[in-house]
């Protein structure tokens, strides 16, 4: 598969005149936003151990506030352990650690003063298979707030409805809030679950392979929905799909056994790569 | 492997697996239709005025007026028969000696088995013992006591070798050439006007307290003693198990401490329930002194001991049945992980960790050898909410061993036997279906 320049156009545009990109580390002028071009997460030196394995070797690397960031690679390099390592969601596998610094405005991580919780609650991650809880619709999208102190029944209702409108799924499911979320299609159920992490009101928002459990359709509307996010919040999001990386990514990081081998705007990425390696897998010549 | 071969594979085990539950269904029967036949007997039977009577004197139920009537119409057969007992008596009084002594025993027989079949003669001493107030209350127990009138068992005992043989002489046979001759025909013929027998749904059996020792009355305290103490283990053990799973499964760290606390409960689940109820009787009624001596209280707590593994075990593996990105979902939005167990874990285990709990709960209220030492005991009467801590209490599974076997009328209530046996039946079977419709109701509202 070669991916040129034909291909990044393919992206959903919003009025873009550029069709050569002048200038490589600039996301397109599209995409500018008020603050851009400010690390939101930086990593330096930062390695993830299982036990004695390195799963994720000395990354270093500065995530821009308000941007989308696709990670990419084979299976096994590294990219899902990087990502959820951001919101420390790797708390929870045993024996996993980690060495170097991982910066989120300017606060350590894995800092021995960090709150976990506090910090999950800024940078929402939503997961591979569609999680909803086997609650009504509004419970789900409430069930943050909720647990952020929030009783009053008005004030919820605005959370969830703006929540929902947030991850366009308000029309769809408006006349039902009350039933049970696992009624509804694998589809509107991620969407679910973006709204369900836009409800905490987060910075950061983790995707980890948010499509590979969805059919195109569903798929399409996810990717309209980054696009609508984009600019709102930082996001980054892991992905098999190197055309979904290309149709939705400001910028995008290339894992390779848990190097991070090339990291650079997506544009770029796609049709200069830096490294060989880069070009070897974007091109399908291994995977 | 060629396909004629799997193909007959999978027949035969089709066919073994259809055999087995065939064979089980079968045991089941064979286990359930008596306890169900003769169970039932204990509500449903045909009583006779005597049973009518009892209900009127000691409950004040039934029609006074109508039982009066009957009480009149019976006595007029009966003192036909109480007549030649009295002709046989002045007969008897003008016989010499040697025939006097004859018969005298004889006739003392007579007086008792009559006296069983229709109660104390009218205007003679009232007996002290309930059982021995009334008649036959039955009529099918009446049945017997008329063939032990009319006949006397004797045993023959002419072949040394061979185990002695019971055969039955006529009681009439006995009395030939005297006036008492026709009162066996009489008593066998008008027997159904003496007694009086209707078909009567006894639901007191249910509801009401014993008496005398369960020769009349019903088996309410044992129920409700049954339904106390497997309650009471519930509230000690429920919370506990939970708890335990909950720490087990979300806090404790693997490692020997660990593994030493699981297999410290597996062999808990293997102790045999008599060493629960010395452990009872140890431990909370000497050591703790919960209470003065067998209390409801101490029952709860030593049942409640017994069932603590199950339902460890069983809220442990719903816990771990909980799908783990419910836990992500929940700890990714910025919950703590006792929030996340509170709100999302434990609900969602909720179908399994009660099926546990509700098949402990069958299993403390069938269990007999814990509450042996420490609650149970042979007969009492229905305690109140106030009294668990310090009395004692009769109970289902306790009082079915005792009244079979330690009963001194132990032959003349096989129905209540039974009766308890069919009560305490249906309690574990009602709570193991609630369980189970419990468990339906809760995964449908989970599944949407």
């Amino acid at each position: 598969m070669e991916l040129t320049a034909e291909a990044i156009e393919m992206k959903p545009d919003t009025g873009s005149t550029q069709k050569s990109v002048p200038d490589i580390y600039l996301p397109p002028e599209r995409n500018k936003v008020a603050d851009g071009g400010v690390p939101h997460v930086s990593a330096k030196n930062f390695s993830i151990y299982y036990g004695e394995f390195e799963a994720v070797k000395k990354v270093n690397a500065d995530i821009l506030s308000k941007y989308v960031t696709a990670i990419i690679g084979p299976s096994g390099c590294g990219k899902s352990t990087f990502l959820r390592s951001i919101n420390r969601m790797n708390d929870l596998i045993p024996n996993c650690h980690t060495t170097g610094a991982l910066m989120f405005d300017g606060e350590d991580v894995y800092g021995r003063f960090t709150d976990e919780v506090l910090l999950r609650k800024k940078i929402g991650m939503v997961f591979q298979k569609p999680n909803p809880f086997p609650k009504s619709i509004f419970d789900n999208i409430a069930y943050g707030p909720r647990l952020h102190g929030i009783r009053d029944k008005k004030t919820l209702e605005g959370i969830v409805e703006k929540s929902l409108r947030k991850a366009a799924l308000w029309d769809e499911v408006s006349d039902r809030l009350d039933k049970n979320a696992l009624g509804l299609s694998g589809g509107q159920q991620q969407r679910l679950c973006v709204a369900r992490t836009l409800a905490v009101e987060p910075e950061i928002l983790l995707l980890d392979e948010p499509t590979s459990a969805l059919d195109p359709k569903a798929t399409a509307k996810i990717e309209d929905l980054i696009q609508e996010l984009r600019g709102s919040y930082t996001i980054m999001i892991v992905t098999h799909n190197m055309q979904q990386a290309s149709r939705v990514s400001d910028y995008t990081m290339f894992f390779y056994e848990g190097i991070l081998v090339e990291h650079a705007p997506t544009a770029q990425l796609f049709t200069k790569p830096k490294d060989k390696m880069t070009e070897d897998y974007i091109t399908g010549r291994f995977s | 492997m060629n396909l004629g071969t799997r193909k007959l594979l999978d027949r035969s085990f089709t066919a073994l697996g259809i055999g087995s539950i065939v064979i089980m269904g079968m045991m089941l029967l064979v286990v359930l239709v008596p306890i169900v036949f003769n169970g039932v007997t204990a509500n449903v039977f045909r009583g006779t005025v005597e049973h009518r009577k009892l209900l009127y004197n000691e409950f004040r139920r039934g029609d006074k007026a109508e039982l009066q009537r009957e009480i009149v119409e019976s006595d007029a057969v009966r003192s036909k028969a109480y007549a030649m007992l009295d002709q046989f008596e002045v007969e008897m009084s003008s016989m010499d000696e040697a025939k006097q002594a004859e018969y005298q025993d004889k006739y003392r027989q007579v007086k008792e088995s009559l006296k069983a079949l229709l109660g104390p003669r009218p205007g003679g001493d009232i007996p002290e013992l309930t059982r021995y107030k009334y008649g036959q209350t039955r009529w099918s127990k009446a049945e017997e006591k008329l063939h032990e009138l009319l006949y006397e068992k004797q045993w023959d005992y002419s072949n040394p070798d061979a185990e002695a043989k019971e055969y039955f002489v006529s009681r009439s046979a006995g009395f030939q050439g005297t006036s008492l001759v026709k009162l066996f025909p009489y008593v066998e013929e008008n027997l159904d006007r003496m007694l009086l027998p209707e078909w009567t749904i006894y639901w007191g059996f249910i509801t009401d307290s014993s008496i005398d020792s369960h020769i009349f009355g019903g088996i309410w305290p044992e129920i409700q003693g049954t339904i106390f103490l497997a309650i009471g283990a519930m509230l000690f053990a429920f919370p506990l198990g939970v708890i335990a799973a909950v720490y087990f499964t979300e806090y404790a760290r693997e490692g020997f401490f660990n593994s030493l606390l699981r297999s410290a409960n597996s062999t808990l689940a293997g102790v045999p329930s008599i060493v629960f109820g010395l452990f009872g009787l140890a431990f909370f009624i000497n050591t703790l002194k919960v209470s003065e001596s067998k209390s409801v209280l101490a029952g709860s707590l030593t049942l409640a001991i017994m069932i603590l593994p199950t339902i460890i075990r069983s809220a442990e593996e719903a816990i771990l049945a909980v799908p783990k990105t419910y836990r992500e979902a929940s700890l990714g939005l910025g919950s703590t992980k006792w929030n996340t167990i509170v709100t999302v874990i434990l609900p969602a285990a909720l179908p399994g960790i009660l099926t546990g709990g509700v098949i402990s709960l069958g299993r403390a209220a069938g269990e007999t050898a814990p509450i042996i030492f420490t609650a149970a005991v042979s007969v009492g009467s229905a305690i109140g909410l106030a009294d668990v801590f310090n009395s004692p209490t009769p109970a289902l599974s306790w009082n079915i061993y005792n009244l079979a076997s330690e009963h001194e009328a132990a032959s003349e209530i096989r129905h209540v036997q039974y009766g308890m046996v069919l009560a305490l039946v249906t309690i574990v079977l009602l709570l193991n279906m609630s369980a189970i419709i419990l468990r339906a109701r809760i995964s449908k509202k989970l599944k949407g």
